[in-house]
């Protein structure tokens, strides 16, 4: 069982992985400041007879500064945070050699519709597989998403991509996987009973068994 | 209003003829009232963890039939073994009836209306009878949601968010009358919480007591009063929202409808813009409590009071503007994510103060752990661990690979359990005596505290790590996707220290009731707390005072110098002080 | 009226209530002896039905030694068309009540596909859904004039439904595996059949009468065909569809 993030697979991983690990050291050193700091008061002002609490309304430099400190902590994160949210979400952030997959999303599976030997989507040689993406490593991917009825997401751990699938909307996506191997592609929003089941594989080839496939699989369609 | 303010101001603190249904059936006392909800709540509570035992049953093991599952019946868990339908319905319906059943009223149906008249020394709410409805119609909310669990077709099931098209079409969910009775019951406490903030509102603003200022409220008071103030603004959101989906469902109507022109996200947005600050609503009288409870345990004056009421309304504030943090995958345009992330760090900063200042509070204080303090340093130690969990899920990057994972449910269940329902266990065992005129025994309170805290912990901590591997929210069984497949013996852990959690809790609840009967006999002021509530005898009578005290400094003023005792309350009178003037709202 | 009027109207009393009594105890038309059989041949080139990839469902996948393939245009060897369900549309007595079922009609799921793929059923007859591959399944019946319902079965288990309404036809589909369609023809009456792996299909003990009988392919459409029979003889009803 594995304690940590799930093992990197795209480009994306790394920004988004290392904005955690920062995440973690900030509220880390926050959580043992605040959690000790509480024992230790437990400890040491426990009520003995005698003793008598010290009357003080509070202080106001030390407002100040556990004002100011988080504050700061904070636009820093944000302004760290947008850097990544625009480079990966942002409405230019597709890149424009980027591969286009059709993924329609249904009650309950994935329809994966792929451009075919041209590369295009939506001419005569696109073929749809179902519950099957299959990507080339080292190439930007971007998935057209789409839904049939409810809202599904897109969901793919490894490459730290998500994205919901809204019915009346046609929403992109993009990620560059970076690491041969097989993967698995979950629906990341309740769509109903079969919502668990809404499980799709994802194979990374390299770009040579790519072409072998989709040579393979457009011919196969056309039976 | 000032008429109205001088009629509740004239009322009766003494002989008491009612007959026995409007003293305690129908009755417009603020007490009453609020002990109304405390039963009606604490049962539904008991309503929410049921459902949830069952899905940790699932959850655990995963096919299995589960022990009593026999008297479900076969549409939910045919030989015991639940359906995926009926697990999606257990999982909607826990959410719906702990926030808007159990953790909203226990905090503002019960303390909003059984405090603010005592603490701020008037004789009852400015519309005692709209305060009656405000009870009734959440009565009549909760029957139509439990009524339906047991329709035809079944209860509800597109999780307590609700979201559409799942929601408003039957054919996609499966449900039918049960989901059409989701949005009946929706409307009705929308109508309930409106009707009590505006009692609410309207009573801290104008029935103060003579002396009693703004700055000497006591924080439970600032805490219900902002409350208030986001309850009349957001629950109508919540209903317009609610009423749409109904219609929807059985009008044809298609708001939410994108074949006819409709937007789903319209749905989201509308239930977040009420969502946001319906947490701070599940939040802020929990802190507000705690900070009394605290400053009364260390027997100091809370650290920064107006930093305190400044983070309060700057909560208050802040909530109306970082809805979209919940939305930030949902297909809305990426540039509202760069500004609702930034409104949502910002909004750390105000509770990171409020740690701070109860830390302060405590800091060389005289500690005395009874139950409430107990359960009040609790909070605030589970609290900061909810609060930080948080900041993963403002940054924006990082939300979008833990979004509907269980690091968001890990997030949820720290700051509403951790949080609200920790501060709740603290202040109905504070404020009982002055419900009951008994004390709850403390001994068993211990226990309870005790080993709730470790069984919590135990069941929700490991939910960080199973969302940090990307396991999703609501999914019948995980074990469908390989990669999850190495957490089940995690699961299995969790589920057991739930049942274990659960059953817990029937140690309160017998001390609860049976307190009720045979608890030790309360004194006034047991608790040698400040507040005006504990000027009068327990339980406290109808009307409260024959004539309001007058108050002469704050809520806090513990080991005051000049006091012979370490508390010194607002109603007591030193040789030094000056009588107030009048009472500080609109003359009478 | 006198002493003969008397009489009569009693005697005409009570001839009325014998009347109305044989009225209420008469027998609902009896199962009768006639019978209607026939082939559905189909003329043309069949159209391949498309390959079904089972990969996402390796347990159903290894039930299979050559891939299996969808059941849209069942053609048979001798040139007849499998799948085609064939029903008395009209001519039954209004009075016609059906006999009560002997028993469930059960509808099986197995290998990831529908067991049968097309079949009829008695309103009120229970339709017991059996789950032999042990994997989620869903069962979704979409009915106009029945109550939809949407049930799962995410382990080997058998659930039980009923119709309520005559609906021919009533589709029904998995929609974990999208590839798993069926079709149930309810109806009040048990003169139904459904062609099989020759082609042929019969509908037995038929009272005397003239009859509609209809003729359903899902992708075909229907047709319809006139029949008198009497007694106990047995008619030809063939039908035709033709490749488009």
């Amino acid at each position: 069982m594995h304690w940590w993030l799930p093992p990197k697979g795209s480009t994306f991983a790394g920004p988004i992985d290392g904005l955690f690990i920062a995440i973690l050291i900030i509220t880390g050193i926050a959580f043992v400041v605040v959690e000790s700091g509480l024992i230790w008061f437990i400890v040491r002002y426990r009520g003995r007879p005698g003793r008598k609490a010290f009357y003080t309304h509070g202080n106001t430099r030390a407002e100040v500064i556990w004002t100011a400190i988080p504050a700061v902590t904070m636009v820093a994160l944000g302004i760290i945070s947008n850097h990544y949210w625009v480079e990966i979400k942002g409405r230019n952030s597709v890149p424009p050699n980027a591969y286009p997959i059709g993924i329609h999303a249904k009650q309950f599976e994935w329809q994966v519709t792929y451009p075919g030997p041209d590369g295009q989507l939506g001419t005569a040689d696109d073929f749809t597989v179902r519950n099957q993406l299959h990507v080339p490593v080292g190439r930007p991917i971007v998935v057209h998403l789409s839904s049939e009825d409810v809202i599904h997401s897109f969901y793919v751990p490894q490459f730290r991509v998500r994205q919901d699938i809204v019915p009346g909307m046609d929403i992109r996506a993009w990620f560059q996987p970076t690491v041969p191997g097989t993967y698995e592609l979950g629906c990341s929003q309740l769509c109903g009973l079969g919502h668990y089941r809404m499980r799709a594989q994802v194979f990374v080839h390299t770009q040579e068994e790519f072409a072998a496939w989709m040579k393979q699989a457009a011919q196969e369609a056309t039976q | 209003m000032t008429t109205v303010a001088a009629t509740a101001h004239g009322a009766h603190a003494h002989h008491d003829d009612r007959p026995f249904i409007r003293k305690y059936i129908f009755s417009t006392d603020h007490k009453i009232i609020g002990i109304q909800f405390l039963f009606v709540s604490l049962f539904f509570l008991l309503v929410g963890g049921l459902l949830a035992m069952q899905m940790r049953w699932q959850l655990g093991f995963p096919g299995k039939p589960m022990p009593g599952g026999g008297i479900l019946p076969e549409t939910m868990a045919p030989g015991g073994v639940i359906l995926p339908e009926y697990y999606i319905q257990l999982v909607t319906m826990h959410g719906t009836f702990m926030v808007f059943f159990a953790i909203m009223p226990l905090l503002v149906g019960v303390y909003a209306n059984f405090l603010i008249p005592l603490k701020i020394g008037t004789h009852d709410m400015a519309f005692p009878r709209i305060n009656m409805w405000s009870f009734w119609s959440f009565f009549a909310a909760g029957l139509v949601m439990l009524a339906s669990l047991f329709v035809p077709d079944g209860a509800a099931r597109a999780g307590w968010t609700m979201y559409v098209p799942l929601s408003a079409r039957h054919d996609l969910s499966g449900a039918s009358l049960g989901q059409e009775l989701w949005s009946v019951s929706i409307i009705l406490v929308g109508l309930s919480s409106i009707l009590g903030s505006l009692n609410y509102i309207s009573t801290i603003i104008n029935n103060r007591a003579p002396g009693m200022t703004w700055f000497r409220l006591p924080l439970s008071v600032w805490s219900l009063f902002i409350t208030a103030i986001l309850g009349l603004l957001a629950l109508p959101v919540l209903s317009g929202a609610a009423i749409m989906l109904l219609f929807d469902q059985v009008l044809n109507t298609h708001f939410f409808d994108p074949a006819a022109g409709g937007q789903a996200l319209l749905w989201q947005h509308l239930f977040w813009f009420f969502g946001h600050p319906e947490v701070y609503i599940l939040i802020l009288p929990a802190m507000g409590m705690v900070s009394d409870i605290i400053a009364n345990g260390s027997r100091k004056p809370i650290f920064g009071y107006h930093s305190m009421v400044f983070a309060i309304v700057a909560i208050g504030f802040l909530g109306w503007i970082v809805w979209g943090h919940h939305m930030f995958v949902s297909g809305m345009n990426p540039t509202l994510g760069s500004s609702f992330m930034v409104s949502t760090l910002i909004i750390a900063v105000p509770s990171a103060v409020k740690v701070f200042n109860w830390m302060g509070t405590m800091w060389r204080g005289n500690l005395k752990f009874t139950v409430p303090m107990l359960n009040a340093t609790a909070f605030v130690a589970m609290f900061v661990i909810g609060g930080l969990s948080g900041i993963y899920m403002a940054a924006t990057p990082v939300d979008m690979f833990i979004h509907d994972t269980y690091f968001i449910v890990a997030h949820i269940h720290y700051v509403l359990f951790g949080g609200s329902l920790f501060a709740l266990f603290g202040a109905i065992v504070y404020w009982y005596p002055k419900m009951f005129g008994r004390m709850m025994s403390e001994r068993w309170g211990k226990v309870h505290f005790w080993l709730t805290f470790i069984f919590y912990n135990c069941t929700f901590f490991p939910m960080h790590i199973t969302g940090m591997a990307g396991e999703m929210r609501r999914l019948y069984d995980p074990n469908q996707y390989t990669f999850l497949q190495p957490y089940q013996p995690m699961r299995e852990f969790i589920s057991i220290s739930a049942f274990l959690l659960f059953a817990t809790q029937l140690i309160f609840f017998v001390n609860f009731w049976w307190s009720l009967f045979k608890g030790k006999k309360a004194e006034q002021n047991p608790w040698h707390d400040n507040g005006l509530e504990w000027s009068l005898p327990a339980p406290a009578p109808h009307g409260n005072w024959e004539k309001v005290p007058n108050v002469y400094r704050g809520p806090y003023e513990f080991s005051h110098p000049q006091a012979r005792e370490d508390y010194l309350p607002q109603y007591v009178k030193l040789p030094t002080d000056r009588e107030p003037a009048s009472a500080p709202a609109a003359a009478h | 009226m006198g002493k003969l009027g008397s009489v009569a109207a009693v005697a005409g009393g009570i001839g009325l209530v014998a009347l109305a009594l044989a009225g209420w105890t008469r027998q609902p038309a009896v199962q009768g002896g006639a019978s209607v059989t026939g082939k559905v041949k189909f003329t043309g080139k069949a159209p391949a039905n498309p390959v079904i990839d089972m990969t996402e469902e390796p347990k159903c996948k290894a039930k299979y030694t050559a891939p299996a393939r969808e059941q849209i245009v069942e053609v048979n060897p001798n040139g007849t068309l499998a799948d085609v369900f064939v029903y008395v549309k009209s001519g039954l007595p209004a009075s016609y009540k059906a006999p009560a079922p002997t028993g469930p009609v059960t509808l099986d799921q197995d290998g990831c596909r529908y067991h049968p793929h097309v079949f009829g059923i008695l309103v009120g007859q229970t339709l017991a859904i059996k789950n032999s591959d042990g994997i989620l399944h869903n069962i979704k019946a979409k009915g106009t004039k029945n109550r939809p319902f949407n049930i799962s079965q995410p382990t080997t288990m058998t659930s039980e439904r009923t119709f309520t309404a005559s609906e021919v036809m009533v589709p029904l589909e998995c929609n974990v595996h999208g590839w798993m369609h069926a079709w149930v023809g309810v109806l009040p009456h048990p003169f139904f059949g459904v062609s099989g792996t020759d082609g042929s299909y019969a509908i037995r003990g038929l009272p005397p009468g003239t009859y509609t009988i209809e003729a359903w392919h899902e992708k075909y459409g229907t047709q319809t065909a006139t029949v008198t029979v009497t007694g106990s003889e047995t008619k030809t009803g063939d039908f035709s569809f033709a490749a488009k």
